[in-house]
């Protein structure tokens, strides 16, 4: 803690740039482009590029970089498969296994409410492995005491009763000490009990039980219980905890960056029916692989995916009936405009891109019969030949001749991936993302001139960007506010924490205005400051940051001495030495006033 | 001295940092009022785009079920989950059943067919739209509701503008202060030493925008740390639905009563962009009718909790479009034009639907799918904000908008 006491005291404090007008942060065009101009000290611009292109920097980041030299570190970001994993990351993504399923092992492993209400009507087997039987078990009857309450006839109450009591597993004294004994006896007595009767004993627990020893429990345990109150939940788990740790732990820190960047941009709603089960696969094989790739390559895995497609609702999207001959109207399937609408507004043309409503029609129709076989049972793609619109359409001024098929979709995407207001709309994006709220437009002139001569290359656009003078510059130095998931992220690595259970924090990315995969809206979360700065946020994250600091959050271990952060203002640093002069000082106040400071909330 | 000052200096001096009681607050907003009690706006957002026609059902028209041969409601009366009947014309979603003695009652008015001249059928610029005030001008930088406060310098209680969430939406962006209150009881820095130190960092700091949220921030949790201490019952045996949008009113009803200095209030509501399967097998089945019953029973609840409070109160909802007039091939409906706007409150002419019909024949239909817009959404909020807030100056609530024409919502 001296250490670094004694670094930011010795460090030039940089304000913050002028450029943030009251609130409303109104763009005063010509001093910003000055500032623009202004090439940044070289310290500041390790800082800074550490700021923008990782999560932010563990306590001797900033030195590996500077050893590196700085040009190198950032080609070494842009080509992750040449970093060495850390092992850190490997031996906490394992036992999170439903990030390596298929979608159909996933729907299989941890079945939906649907196909559990399947299994009580006998439509489909109960599963195999003993938890996983137990769970659907016990759901499925509750079902039909349910219907059996709705005056339907079927099974009911004793169907709840385990195959074995837990007094007939555990002895009297052991129950005692799940029920009310100390967190480490409690551990003790799970860790010694052999795995068979483990899983009876969890099995018999009552649900409120078994959910207060979730907190005191190994990771594989911890997903039994997950899985015996609700299947799909572990799904939901495995995806968020991947996402944390990956952000925290992860060496290859851009490409974490634009994986979150991209499935922002490119949204799915976790909570939308099959999507709960087609995420996690949606983001690895469709997102994941192509983020610093071609953006029609990008482009069209999302079109594709069946996450995408259930989401959006192209599935059920299929060519409007011609006009019923008898004039019958009765439940026709037909067209739905929902992705063709958000296909060109939000992931490539932009609102402004120029196309009309009647281009979203025809787009439409271009998807008709793009589907999803089985969505239930986590089915794939499927093109669908007989609910395809086969007439003739025409699309920002093409013509996409009749009879193409499945090509039409694809001809859409080839004509929007390649239209000049998609290089715009992406590169002023990324620039929003990466240098400022309202980026120059001669720097978003020239990466969208980058992307229509690389023929979308997302790295390229990127290099363009960050070898720029308007991302080194004065302008972009702490431009930004972070979003609640940076600010926490940067707070767990800026204290080198050791995350054991990475759950916790996506709890507080709720209360912080962020929770992961669940932003309802396809237009994902905003980059932008004026989104994130309001009380109840600032509240959260203050609160947020003491408690991290304070080691009170479940599953994180924090030595506050470590914490690395070298800048603070000389305002900052006033009111924190008058706080260690009103009480006694403790390192982890010191760090939680850090974390909570204006300062720490840009990057 | 002004109020804040006062209330910085002696208040705080008196009682320490945070624990100024609610009384003292009270008695700082007695002394330089003529009454604590302000006339309040409440401002309901449905995110999304919900279906005014099937949440205001035009069941006089036989165009309309024509249109939607699937997901129509029924008549009043020819089914027993059909529309409930308003005015022979009209009548609500069975599911909102509950507002239907508050219309009786002449406290809930509806404007039909109002919304934005902005042809937009983009979720985010239309929402951006109707939050800025001006629509189809993106260059606007704040938001109508937080320009419609009256000036009063130094006069100003830190919880004159709050949304409930965790964002401060753009209609409350800009020069007066506001504040987001996600829940009144975590609405604090729950270690004492950390907030002091954070109150006169945040106060301390030269970063403007950081320094100003920071500084309304810290007034306004002193303000509510007496309200935290309370326990809050409604009255008239109200219940609040357990939903995000029943809490956040509940919590607007407590910042009402507790007379903070509440003028203007945010609360929205997403989910309602129904593409699929918007109705269930029956009327009082599936998407819609389950957001219409939170919406409906959530304003009810709040309309009997501040029972004579609620002269001083006017609650307007809206939404960014609505849906095409005809249903789309997936039991849902897609992107339109016009909606349906709810006023309630003690001040309001209600009993009635306003605004011309512009009916829903082909010819009629705007752009040939959608219902036609026939009351600017500025009508309706440009009237709340000059007869029931007292702003005269709406030329610069709504810039651009030279000829506002009231409904008469308002005595």
């Amino acid at each position: 803690m001296r250490q670094f006491l004694t670094l930011f005291l010795a460090m030039s404090v940089a304000l913050p740039p002028a450029g943030f007008a009251k609130k409303t942060e109104k763009a005063k065009p010509d001093a910003d482009a000055r500032l623009f101009q202004q090439k940044l000290p070289k310290d500041d611009q390790i800082r800074h590029a550490v700021d923008r292109l990782t999560f932010g920097a563990r306590p001797g980041d900033l030195e590996a970089v500077q050893k590196m030299g700085l040009k190198r570190w950032v080609d070494l970001q842009l080509h992750p498969e040449r970093i060495a994993e850390n092992p850190e990351l490997a031996a906490r993504l394992k036992p999170l296994e439903s990030l390596r399923m298929t979608q159909a092992q996933i729907a299989a492993n941890y079945p939906t409410p649907q196909l559990i209400r399947a299994v009580a009507n006998g439509r489909q087997p109960l599963p195999e492995d003993p938890v996983l039987r137990a769970s659907v078990e016990r759901i499925a009857a509750k079902y039909k005491a349910k219907r059996a309450a709705d005056g339907d006839k079927g099974a009911a109450e004793e169907d709840l009763e385990p195959a074995k009591k837990l007094n007939e597993i555990l002895s009297a004294d052991q129950i005692r000490v799940l029920r009310t004994g100390k967190p480490d006896d409690k551990r003790q007595l799970l860790a010694s009990l052999p795995v068979d009767q483990l899983d009876d004993m969890l099995i018999a627990m009552p649900r409120p039980m078994r959910q207060q020893l979730i907190s005191n429990v190994p990771e594989e345990t911890r997903r039994k219980i997950l899985m015996l109150n609700a299947p799909l939940q572990v799904v939901n788990y495995d995806l968020t905890e991947g996402k944390l740790y990956r952000a925290i732990y992860s060496n290859s820190q851009l490409e974490e960056v634009l994986v979150d960047f991209w499935y922002n941009h490119f949204n799915v709603f976790l909570d939308k029916g099959a999507d709960r089960f087609m995420v996690p696969v949606y983001e690895r094989d469709a997102i994941r692989p192509n983020v610093l790739g071609k953006f029609r390559t990008l482009l069209g895995a999302t079109a594709h995916s069946p996450a995408m497609m259930f989401y959006l609702d192209n599935w059920q999207s299929v060519a409007a009936a011609p006009a019923n001959a008898r004039g019958n109207k009765r439940a026709v399937r037909g067209l739905n405009e929902n992705y063709a609408r958000e296909l060109l507004e939000l992931h490539s043309l932009g609102v402004d891109g120029g196309y009309t409503q009647k281009d979203i029609i025809e787009v439409a129709r271009c998807f008709t019969g793009w589907s999803i076989k089985n969505p239930q049972q986590g089915g794939d793609f499927v093109f669908n030949p007989r609910t395809h619109d086969k007439g003739e359409k025409v699309v920002l001024g093409v013509t996409i001749p009749a009879g193409g098929n499945e090509s039409d979709g694809e001809k859409v995407l080839d004509i929007i991936a390649h239209h000049p207001s998609t290089a715009r709309f992406i590169s002023r994006k990324l620039a929003m993302r990466f240098v400022a709220d309202n980026p120059p437009s001669q720097l978003v002139d020239r990466m969208a001139e980058t992307f229509r001569k690389s023929d979308g290359d997302i790295r390229a656009v990127l290099k363009t960007m960050l070898e720029s003078k308007e991302f080194q510059s004065a302008g972009a130095f702490r431009a930004k506010v972070k979003t609640p998931f940076e600010m926490l992220v940067s707070a767990v690595r800026a204290l080198d924490a050791q995350v054991d259970s990475a759950f916790p924090l996506a709890n507080q990315l709720i209360a912080l205005g962020q929770p992961l995969y669940r932003k309802v809206e396809p237009t994902g979360y905003s980059s932008l400051n004026a989104e994130w700065v309001n009380s109840a946020a600032l509240l959260a994250r203050m609160n947020f940051a003491l408690n991290l600091a304070q080691n009170h959050i479940n599953g994180i271990k924090v030595d506050p001495e470590k914490l690395s952060y070298p800048k603070v203002s000389p305002q900052t640093q006033a009111t924190i030495d008058q706080a260690m002069k009103d009480k006694a000082p403790t390192p982890a106040l010191t760090a939680g006033l850090i974390l909570g400071s204006p300062e720490f909330q840009r990057r | 001295m002004n109020r804040r000052l006062f209330l910085k200096s002696s208040g705080v001096a008196m009682f320490g940092v945070g624990t100024a009681p609610v009384w003292l607050s009270r008695a700082l907003y007695a002394a330089d009022a003529p009454s604590p009690r302000k006339k309040v706006l409440i401002t309901v957002f449905q995110r999304g785009a919900v279906d005014g026609l099937n949440m205001v059902v035009p069941f006089g028209e036989s165009r309309y079920y024509d249109l939607r041969p699937n997901i129509a409601i029924p008549k009043p009366a020819s089914a027993a989950d059909g529309a409930v009947d308003l005015d022979g014309f009209f009548g609500l979603h069975p599911s909102l059943k509950s507002l239907k003695p508050i219309y009786a009652s002449g406290k809930l008015a509806i404007v039909h067919a109002a919304g934005s001249p902005d042809p937009t059928r983009s979720h985010f610029d239309a929402q951006d739209y109707m939050e800025s005030g001006t629509p189809g001008r993106k260059a606007t930088n704040d938001g109508w509701l937080n320009r419609s406060l009256v000036a009063e310098p130094g006069h100003n209680s830190p919880v004159r503008a709050v949304s409930l969430g965790t964002a401060l939406p753009r209609a409350l962006r800009g020069h007066n202060d506001a504040v987001a209150i996600n829940n009144l009881a975590d609405f604090q820095v729950k270690d004492t030493a950390g907030a002091q130190s954070f109150e006169s960092m945040y106060a301390g700091s030269v970063d403007k925008v950081l320094n100003g949220t920071g500084r309304e921030t810290f007034d306004a949790v002193k303000l509510m740390q007496g309200i935290q201490k309370q326990q809050y019952t409604p009255s008239g045996g109200a219940k609040y639905p357990t939903s995000r949008f029943g809490q956040s009113l509940k919590q607007i009803a407590r910042l009402v009563k507790a007379d903070v200095g509440l003028e203007v209030a945010f609360t929205d509501f997403g989910g309602w962009d129904t593409h699929v399967n918007e109705v269930g097998p029956k009327p009082t089945v599936g998407q819609l009718a389950n957001l219409l019953t939170d919406f409906g029973d959530s304003l009810a609840a709040f309309y009997s909790d501040l029972a004579d409070r609620m002269d001083d109160i006017v609650v307007v909802t809206m939404s960014e479009f609505g849906r095409t007039a005809k249903e789309n091939g997936t039991r849902g409906t897609d992107h339109g034009h016009a909606n349906a706007m709810f006023v309630m409150g003690g001040p309001v002419h209600g009993g009635k639907i306003y605004g011309e019909w512009p009916g829903m024949a082909q010819e009629q239909l705007y752009e040939g799918r959608d219902l036609a817009v026939t009351t600017d959404f500025r009508d309706v909020l440009g009237e709340l904000v000059t007869r029931h807030l007292g702003n005269r100056e709406l030329a610069r609530v709504f810039p651009g908008y030279d000829a506002p024409r009231y409904r008469g919502l308002l005595g």
